[in-house]
């Protein structure tokens, strides 16, 4: 046990000297450690939220909006389907998670089902050679087909709106111009928004809060919208209302002249004569194709701007809008005016967004916690020092020695992982120092105890360390087992605790097994004590 | 060089005569404990109870907290717990989950910050929803319960069943009185309580398996002793380590409890009486289970290869 093969010492020296370069970024200033060659370790470890400051937004996709849509969707499909192949239908209807129709004439039920076919698309690519589709059509007699989206159909709706959501809260979230905002994918239908140094969320919620559906439709004048309240509104239109307080509503067409989609850019300004705030856009050239036929015919009519089934406004076309641009105005704020130009130009979400979960550390308290971090490891780590000393002398040094290095390598390896430190996870730095000292205190008792039962020095070192070390490991795999799982059962916070202890009991082993076996085999190589000072 | 010794070399404390007080007593205060679960039950937090918490920090110091107490009551959102929080101008502001969703929920925070403005700073803000709540506290329980398992199975692999069974009723007696305890003093009981809990779980059982190591490695040695005294051998002769790392993990504790800021004080505090009672169990509750379940005297396959690879 005391004797060490030459490659092991060097390995063991190599890996410590490794934990202690990695962990040198630390000391320095960030700008400092990047501009070290690249062949130096530079980076540092990424403080959590709770230490920075900063909101973590957990956000979910709306699931059912997003199969009610695509239902909607199919039902219209369907409408079109069977009116260009001119077959009779009734009870055309959204119904149970399925589009229901009943086709009038049975003569012409296989005709309808073989039209309809065509709306179910296969699934994936060719490569992957899945024979699933995405609506199920089924003939249920008596001249009635229904549609059901089938399992495989609604996760790729999903998925692919979760896909599209994440990229639209990107460029929503990049033109606030915040540092290092980080989002991604949680499970099947959460994005997590994490933005550091932010302390009040609130406009942050209110642009990733927004679907930002615009549309431009006309305004129903065929009845007043107050008697529309009244009784029912046109089957073609609805009664959609204002933000203004009270709000006033509008007979609006379904029918979308131009929708958002047709986009290029908005930008914020200010209206040259009032001098208001309003938002300026340019159409695609399809898009200005259809405003300008749109605007050319329905001259003195007014239309609307609709925003998430909002009116913005309702302007009186003077004149056909030929160029493919115009403003909104709709007595905004600059700031409203700004934030309605990044929805516009980032595009709409494809469903609603819900937050689930926020949490926001401010600055002040991150900072306090970093402080009171780091005064209780100093001092524990002061403490357990000591106590070593007392209990184990020179021995007791040996160990210390070793739980520095121990330390090293924890926050080494942390800051090669690119792992995020939390307030948690400084805990569980604090607890490993306390349970290093655990593999060496078993070592040194189990040698307290060899040399009480009358063995020499070097006999009560060895068989110490070779009897301890099974107790070692099992001991150290089973709280391994433990931090496995909270990894992998945590969130946030709990995460970085489990990283760390997990990583403090794989060093603690090493350090305690081969650092401080290094050091007292060099001690009893150069001192052949007869007595082991323990 | 004088050295501080903890323990004397040798002892040869009974323990096993003692397990006729300290077995029931432990029945007893798992039963308590069990019982104060469902009748007064745990203090949850947000993370398991959904709503809102805002930490605030006045101008003002010692914050007004009838005051704020006041102008938040008028907000009408229902049960509000208003509270200093580590110091005198620092309070802690928890509002229950409201009907209506997660939107109902961002709205509570509207609605703070619109009445209090900027009279003070805003610390630290956790809304947790409805839907994200009821996860947490199914992965929470899920988390304990799988951690428990698997170290059940690694134990039984190692050495035998008697003793799997022994470690998990001791380590389930320290899951029990942990949330006896926080019962008891009604601590905010939140995700990093169940993070506090499964390091319990770890240390408690890294105790034990120091304590069954040696059982298993005496059982070897000392063919005849009767068990009941091998079991009291074996717990002393570990005696001084169990109370050097309960000691060095206390102190590395205590200081995170002084100097570790309010944020994981209770926390630490559940990991404090972890360590204490999953100190106490391996000795008192781990060892004497052995005895009822009758482990194997020989020591099984798992020790005999043990012995083999100590032969050589």
């Amino acid at each position: 046990m005391l004797h060490f093969a030459r490659w092991t010492v060097l390995l063991v020296i190599a890996i410590c000297l490794a934990g202690i370069l990695a962990t040198v970024p630390n000391f320095f200033s960030k700008q400092e450690a990047e501009s070290w060659p690249s062949w130096l370790p530079h980076r540092q470890l990424v403080l959590g939220l709770d230490l920075q400051g900063g909101s973590h937004i957990l956000l979910g996709v709306d699931v059912a909006a997003v199969i009610n849509e695509r239902l909607d969707a199919l039902r219209d499909d369907v409408r079109q389907t069977l009116r260009d192949d001119r077959i009779g239908y009734t009870g055309l209807a959204v119904h149970d998670e399925a589009v229901q129709v009943r086709i009038r004439d049975a003569a012409q039920v296989e005709a309808a089902e073989e039209a309809l076919r065509d709306l179910s698309q296969p699934i994936g690519s060719i490569l992957t050679g899945t024979s699933a589709r995405d609506v199920s059509i089924e003939a249920e007699g008596d001249g009635l087909i229904v549609l059901r989206l089938t399992e495989e159909g609604i996760q790729q709706r999903v998925n692919s709106a979760v896909e599209q959501s994440i990229e639209i809260v990107r460029r929503r979230i990049d033109e606030l111009g915040t540092t290092e905002p980080t989002i991604q994918r949680q499970g099947a239908d959460r994005i997590l928004v994490q933005v550091p140094g932010l302390d009040d969320p609130a406009r942050l919620k209110a642009l990733i809060g927004q679907t930002a559906k615009l549309s431009f439709r006309m305004v129903d004048l065929s009845m007043p919208a107050n008697e529309a309240l009244n009784s029912r509104p046109p089957p073609e239109s609805e009664l959609l209302y204002t933000q203004d307080d009270p709000a006033i509503p509008y007979l609006i067409e379904k029918r979308v002249m131009v929708s958002g989609e047709d986009l290029v850019d908005a930008q914020p300004g200010f209206d040259q004569r009032t001098n208001e705030p309003i938002v300026t856009f340019r159409f695609n050239s399809s898009g200005a194709r259809r405003f300008a036929v749109a605007t050319q015919q329905n001259v003195g009519r007014p239309f609307a701007i609709i925003l998430d089934n909002e009116v913005i406004s309702a302007p009186v076309i003077r004149e056909p809008i030929l160029g493919g641009s115009g403003q909104i105005s709709g007595n905004f704020l600059i700031e409203e005016a700004n934030d309605l130009a990044i929805l516009l130009r980032a595009g709409a979400l494809p469903a609603p967004l819900t937050i689930l979960e926020e949490r926001t550390v401010g600055p002040g308290l991150g900072a306090d916690s970093i402080e009171a971090g780091k005064i209780a490891s100093i001092i524990g780590t002061v403490a357990v020092v000591i106590f070593m000393i007392a209990v184990y002398g020179l021995f007791g040094i040996f160990a210390n020695i070793s739980l520095f290095i121990n330390i090293t390598l924890v926050i080494g390896i942390l800051s090669v992982l690119g792992a995020t430190l939390t307030l948690p996870g400084i805990a569980g730095i604090v607890l490993t120092v306390g349970m290093a000292v655990d593999a060496n205190v078993l070592i040194y008792e189990r040698i307290r105890e060899e040399q009480r039962a009358g063995k020499s020095a070097i006999a009560s070192i060895d068989s110490g360390y070779r009897r301890a070390l099974g107790t070692i490991m099992d001991a150290n795999i089973t709280t391994f087992i433990a931090a496995v799982i909270l990894f992998y059962l945590g969130s946030g916070p709990i995460r970085g605790f489990a990283i760390t202890l997990a990583i403090g009991i794989v060093t603690t082993v090493f350090t305690a097994y081969l650092v401080n076996r290094l050091i007292v085999s060099e001690w009893v190589r150069m001192r052949r004590p007869s007595v082991v000072p323990i | 060089m004088i050295l501080l010794r903890l323990v004397p070399q040798e002892t040869h404390i009974g323990f096993m005569r003692l397990r006729r007080m300290t077995l029931p007593l432990s029945a007893a205060l798992a039963v308590l404990s069990i019982a104060l679960f469902f009748v007064v039950g745990l203090n949850f937090g947000i993370d398991f109870k959904g709503g809102s918490l805002i930490e605030v920090q006045t101008k003002e110091s010692p914050a007004n907290i009838v005051d704020l107490r006041n102008r938040i009551g008028t907000l009408g959102l229902g049960d509000v717990q208003i509270q200093e929080f580590g110091a005198p101008d620092e309070v802690l502001i928890r509002v229950v989950e409201q009907e209506g969703g997660e939107l109902a929920q961002q709205a509570v925070i509207a609605k703070v910050r619109a009445e209090l403005g900027d009279s003070v700073e805003y610390r630290r803000v956790e809304i947790v929803g409805p839907t994200v709540s009821a996860e947490l506290a199914r992965s929470g329980t899920i988390a304990v319960l799988v951690a428990i398992f698997a170290i059940l199975v690694y134990i039984w692999f190692r050495f035998e069943w008697q003793y799997a069974i022994g470690a998990v009723v001791a380590t389930v007696h320290d899951v029990v009185l942990t949330i006896g305890l926080f019962a008891v003093l009604q601590l905010d009981f939140n995700l990093s309580s169940i993070a506090a809990i499964l390091t319990i779980v770890g240390y408690s059982l890294n105790d034990t398996v120091v304590v069954y190591d040696r059982i298993r490695e005496n059982t070897r040695r000392f063919r005849k002793m009767p068990f009941a005294d091998l079991l009291d051998l074996s717990v002393n002769q570990t005696l001084s380590r169990t109370i050097m790392t309960s000691l060095t993990t206390l102190l590395a504790l205590f200081a995170l409890y002084l100097f570790g800021g309010e944020v994981i004080r209770s926390f630490v505090f559940a990991m404090i009486w972890g360590v204490l009672v999953g100190t106490y169990s391996s000795i008192y509750i781990a060892a004497p289970v052995l005895l009822y379940l009758g482990a194997n005297r020989d020591g099984g396959a798992a020790s005999k290869a043990a012995a083999a690879a100590e032969g050589t």
